[in-house]
């Protein structure tokens, strides 16, 4: 009967891992869809910045009161982590509390820092909630926000605040039967209970038996639990609690102002400035080759990195906040730009797997179908969205990117912008003034 | 102005046989816009006092483009850089400075993969060398016990993380030096970067010069400094919006210095 049990867990396992692993191919994939970028030199700063920004959670703390209840439910969440190896052993094996007996007083120590922890949890996230929906701050009820995204925050918390309440009652239950006179079962003394303790005697006068099942419904639907919420992160925002670390490593490390100058271009211009250059030579023939597009009209125009930026976007709005468009009223959200191409390529993704492997056009795109010409415009090119974002993630590059299809392939900058174009063409300066009137200023009282 | 600017062009000093200790990129609005020549007029008057060594390109000078490059026009961009790199290179120029934080981040961070390689340095930094040489003195004169407030400007600050240089130089007048509550990397744009400065803002409830202002004029300031043409135009604009300008004046950190001095 015993065996039932323990085939039942490993089954569980595999299918939660199962599931997840598939998951996570699957979006390894999508961020493949990119266009390539390099971003493995320097892997010393890379390193450091994934250790103070996304283990460090250095930026996460300059919203003070954010950064360090966030930390709480991080650390909560890695740590109790822990616990879940000791779970899984007891699953597979029908032990209980197997590490108890070799870790002696480490194990009461653990076992009591979950406990602290896990009550932090419970507590960061009722804050996190009633900021939410109670206090309602800007950045989380914004229309960005709308439909899925606001429930899928909710749900987070909703989940983070069962799967502790679960573990401090397994716990609890567990203690009760620890200190039935003469013992119980295998329910041996292990472990400090600083939380639990106070919980424990909701169980008395409760018969032995009874607690000893009830420890068994918390200690699986804490496990199940688990391995639920991990399925869940493939559709949630929370998919960040793994993505934060990749996309901190490969994050941009050039100054912030410093735009990528486009290959193909240069490839152009030097041919168009070279005095020897034969106009009328064909170029080098490539029959594979698609045409270069320039810019990004869609989420397969955009580098991996990018891509990637999207899956790890949490959907906190910082960037928003601090955008100075956003900020008087303008149609731009940063959070938006990344959470519709997030959008975007998850539809993308679904179209390749709809037809065995390949895209096939569904006559849509991120620009226009998702991001309009009016929130590009909108952005002054400042750089307070990537400074503010927690992960490194770069909207701008997105929005960047974008401008440039816009001009570059359609022509369709803002009538004022074409005219500055037109007279940096003619004249060498975005106004209309003669190039030899430069130096003017000299004499001039 | 007690004294007429001496302003050599590279070309000058070429043909006197000379290498200036650093080109002097003036930039668009330098040359063009009549807020931002006194800027440039300004600097010259603290390079020619404190004896630099310095030459302007003058008729050779052009857009850097990075109003085109921000706007999404790589190709119109790539031929400004790649003309201006020809000039700079045939000059063998090693050290730039500017007073425009658009041409600063482009000449020193997007021209060099172009084929550009120079010391490029923001005005506020060369002036804080000049201070540190002992070459440049600065007191307070006018300026002694007023109250400024520093406006970062983007591509200056958190684009290219100058942030000290700037107000170091303004507490060389003794002044009380006041923060925004936004300063620093948690400035907010003036509203005229990635060519906004060329185009009409998109809808919506305000303009963002109007809000900057707001946070300037929050800590009561007699002056709001800058480091920037575009961010001085667009504060100006600010503090007309706001009926303030008899009250509080925009100005740039050279213009602080040289005043200070009497220049």
């Amino acid at each position: 009967m015993s065996y039932l049990d323990n085939i039942l867990f490993a089954i569980l396992l595999i299918v939660g891992f199962g599931f997840f692993a598939a998951s996570v191919k699957k979006i390894i994939r999508n961020i493949n869809l990119g266009v390539d970028v390099d971003r493995k030199d320097n892997p010393k700063a890379r390193w450091k910045n994934m250790a103070l920004i996304a283990l460090g959670q250095s930026k996460m703390v300059r919203r003070p009161v954010a950064g360090i209840l966030h930390i709480f439910v991080y650390v909560g969440f890695i740590i109790i982590n822990i616990e879940l190896l000791e779970i899984i052993i007891d699953g597979l094996f029908g032990t209980h509390r197997v590490f108890a007996p070799y870790l002696g007083v480490v194990y009461d120590v653990l076992i009591a820092s979950f406990e602290i922890l896990a009550i932090l949890v419970i507590f960061a996230v009722t804050v996190f909630w009633i900021r939410r929906n109670v206090i309602r701050l800007k950045r989380f009820i914004n229309s960005d926000l709308n439909g899925f995204p606001k429930s899928d925050a909710n749900y987070i918390l909703y989940f983070e605040t069962v799967l502790m309440i679960l573990f401090l009652l397994m716990n609890a239950s567990d203690l009760h039967l620890q200190n039935v006179p003469g013992g119980y079962s295998h329910f041996h003394k292990a472990g400090s209970y600083p939380i639990s303790q106070f919980i424990a005697p909701i169980f008395n006068g409760t018969s032995n038996e009874l607690v000893g099942l009830l420890f068994e419904v918390f200690w699986w639907l804490h496990i199940v639990g688990i391995l639920v919420f991990m399925n869940y992160l493939y559709f949630s925002k929370h998919l960040h609690i793994l993505l934060a670390f990749p996309n901190t490593y490969f994050a941009n490390l050039k100054p912030e102002g410093q735009f990528d100058n486009l290959e193909s271009v240069t490839k152009e211009v030097k041919l168009m400035m070279d005095p020897n250059a034969d106009p009328f030579a064909a170029a080098p023939v490539d029959e594979n080759a698609a045409p270069a597009k320039f810019g990004a009209s869609d989420v397969q125009d955009l580098n991996w990195v990018q891509l990637l930026n999207a899956y790890t976007c949490t959907e906190c709005g910082r960037c928003t906040s601090s955008c100075p468009a956003n900020q008087t009223g303008k149609k731009l959200s940063p959070r938006k730009i990344m959470m519709d191409t997030r959008d975007r390529l998850t539809e993308v993704g679904k179209n390749i797997d709809a037809n065995k492997g390949v895209f096939v056009p569904d006559n849509k795109s991120l620009l226009n179908d998702y991001i309009t010409p009016e929130e590009l415009w909108a952005c002054t090119s400042c750089n307070a969205c990537v400074e503010e974002c927690p992960v490194n993630i770069s909207p701008l590059s997105i929005i960047m990117d974008m401008r440039r299809y816009l001009v570059m392939e359609q022509s369709a900058a803002p009538m004022p912008l074409n005219a500055m174009m037109t007279n940096i063409e003619n004249n060498g300066a975005p106004w209309q003034y003669s190039q030899q009137d430069r130096l003017n200023w000299k004499n001039e009282n | 102005m007690s004294e007429s600017l001496v302003v050599p062009t590279m070309a000058e000093m070429l043909a006197e046989g000379k290498q200036p200790e650093v080109l002097f990129w003036v930039g668009c609005a330098g040359s063009f816009d009549d807020r931002a020549k006194k800027i440039t007029k300004a600097f010259v008057r603290i390079l020619n006092r404190t004896n630099v060594s310095f030459a302007v390109l003058g008729t050779e000078e052009s857009c850097t483009g990075d109003p085109a490059k921000r706007a999404g026009n790589e190709f119109l961009f790539q031929m400004q850089a790649m003309m201006n790199i020809e000039v700079l290179n045939a000059y063998e120029a090693k050290k730039i400075v500017t007073a425009c934080p658009h041409c600063f981040n482009t000449l020193k961070n997007e021209y060099p993969e172009l084929g550009g390689n120079y010391e490029v340095i923001h005005h506020t930094e060369f002036l804080k060398s000049l201070i540190n040489d002992g070459r440049l003195t600065v007191e307070g004169g006018q300026f002694k016990g007023k109250k400024i407030t520093f406006h970062d400007p983007c591509y200056l600050g958190r684009a290219n993380k100058v942030y000290e240089a700037p107000r170091d130089l303004i507490q060389k007048l003794d002044v009380e030096l006041v923060e925004m509550k936004r300063s620093k990397a948690n400035g907010l744009c003036c509203g005229a970067g990635g060519a906004q400065m060329f185009k009409d803002a998109e809808p919506g409830n305000k303009e963002v010069n109007v809000l900057r202002t707001e946070d300037a004029l929050e800590v009561k300031p007699d002056i709001i400094a800058a480091g920037c043409p575009f961010c001085n135009t667009m504060l100006t604009d600010g503090i007309k919006h706001a009926h303030k300008e008899g009250e509080v004046k925009v100005m740039d950190v050279a213009e602080l210095i040289a005043n200070a001095q009497d220049l």
